[in-house]
């Protein structure tokens, strides 16, 4: 039917309004959740096809977390498709571990400031992709996607007390990494 | 302020989540504290790193022009229709992770984050109810028919709005505009009592978020705010607050299931 062929259209035009200007940090997190770039760009696919089919019944959270938490679940769901290896979010050995280590260790004595200010976007990007999943969500949807805290915990699924412990303990692996990476560790 | 809470907080400091009042105590606990100012010099040279880095990382054109194609376009044949779940069951359906170590956080977050954005709207409706109040200004569609008001919005919002006729009630209605409160394309239906205007926004995110409606004067203005039917609501105007919520009480009770409207 004609009508509904335009009504089709105009869905489709609004979900492209909203929807196409939040790619690059849908597939930014993908790159940080998938860390393979075929891989990547079948999630981030998979997450706008997911957005349009449930578009008719979206009404907030804003439209970049919610497209987030969609990438997320898509991304998770493949982690679990294919079983063993790594599972997002679900990563209790890596927190648990995390847990025992102490949340602050003594940094050596160095001009820090002026090393992470040096280092390079490419350092940066290795070390955020070294960390266990669920510090590295965290930090990627603050630092990079620039999400307010609730909105993490929108995204993530977790309430927001965990969202701000997860970023403590994101920063302090960071620079603990930051450091050996530096070579500034005796 | 002891430094466990300390080492939490000073992150939400830095990501300027905190609330005035308790960004004060972490700034005052890191002027006595020299173990907690170096973390967060420490941190805040991490978080100037992250700003200054150009982290994201462009979706390559062929992964653009793939999701294009596979909209629905012009001309072709119509997508075909799926059963749509609610957003709630789909939101349901994420896996919840384990909060290890939030007991601490937890136990901090829920007084000190800030929540300004309301108080942002808020300052916001009062202006864009205001600037409605100028000659010319208070309608784009002027009519008392809630049907003539409804369709005006299509194609101007990405939702549709309630169009609620309370003239029956003792609150008219004479019409709509298209508003922009916090950046955001609104939708206003404007009703009058008496010599009075009331200005109803309504949106789909616009900080209101609880259900349990929230009033306030600003500016000698009355404010009453509300979430409904996935909605956010902001009613403005110079009536009595007893009047505003007599107003806010007759809109909600036409939204709930069951009502027509």
């Amino acid at each position: 039917m004609a009508g509904d062929e335009t009504a089709e259209h105009e869905r489709a035009r609004r979900f492209r309004d909203a929807a196409l200007p939040h790619l690059d940090d849908v597939f930014t997190l993908a790159r940080y959740l998938m860390r393979n770039a075929a891989d990547a760009e079948d999630a981030v696919q998979e997450c706008y096809l997911r957005a349009l089919r449930h578009f008719d019944s979206y009404r907030g959270p804003a439209m970049k977390p919610w497209l987030l938490a969609i990438l997320r679940n898509v991304c998770n769901a493949e982690f679990a498709r294919r079983g063993k290896h790594e599972a997002p979010a679900r990563c209790a050995g890596a927190e648990a571990e995390a847990e025992m280590q102490p949340l602050w260790q003594e940094p050596p004595a160095s001009a820090e400031t002026k090393l992470l200010r040096q280092q390079d976007d490419d350092t940066i990007r290795r070390l955020v992709a070294a960390l266990p999943q669920p510090f590295r969500e965290a930090i990627v949807l603050r630092e990079i996607n620039d999400l307010s805290y609730q909105e993490i915990a929108e995204v993530a699924g977790v309430p927001v007390g965990t969202v701000m412990s997860r970023l403590a303990r994101a920063r302090s692996m960071l620079r603990a990494a930051w450091n050996v990476a530096e070579g500034s560790t005796p | 302020m002891n430094c466990a809470e300390c080492e939490i907080l000073l992150h939400a400091l830095l990501d300027g989540e905190l609330d005035a009042g308790h960004a004060r105590d972490v700034e005052a606990h890191l002027e006595t504290c020299a173990a907690c100012a170096e973390k967060f010099r420490a941190f805040s040279a991490m978080h100037t790193a992250f700003a200054g880095a150009n982290l994201k990382e462009a979706a390559p054109a062929h992964l653009r022009s793939r999701i294009e194609a596979s909209l629905p376009q012009p001309g072709a044949a119509r997508a075909k229709k799926t059963l749509q779940p609610s957003r709630r069951s789909f939101f349901g359906g994420f896996a919840v992770g384990t909060a290890l170590s939030a007991a601490l956080a937890a136990s901090l977050v829920l007084v000190v984050l800030r929540n300004d954005r309301e108080q942002t709207i808020a300052g916001e409706v009062v202006s864009a109810h205001i600037r409605s109040l100028q000659p010319g200004h208070l309608t784009d569609v002027e009519t008392s028919d809630q049907h003539t008001v409804k369709p005006w919005f299509n194609g101007k919002l990405d939702v549709a709005p309630p169009v609620i006729d309370l003239t029956a009630l003792g609150f008219t209605l004479i019409g709509g505009r298209l508003d922009y409160i916090d950046g955001e394309p609104v939708a206003s239906i404007v009703y009058q009592r008496r010599k009075h205007i009331i200005n109803l926004f309504v949106a789909q995110h616009l900080g209101a978020r609880q259900a349990r409606p929230e009033q306030e004067t600003i500016q000698g203005y009355n404010i009453r705010h509300w979430s409904e039917a996935g909605l956010d609501f902001w009613a403005v105007s110079d009536i009595a607050p007893e009047e505003l919520e007599e107003f806010g009480q007759k809109i909600a009770a036409a939204l709930r299931p069951g009502s027509a409207s």
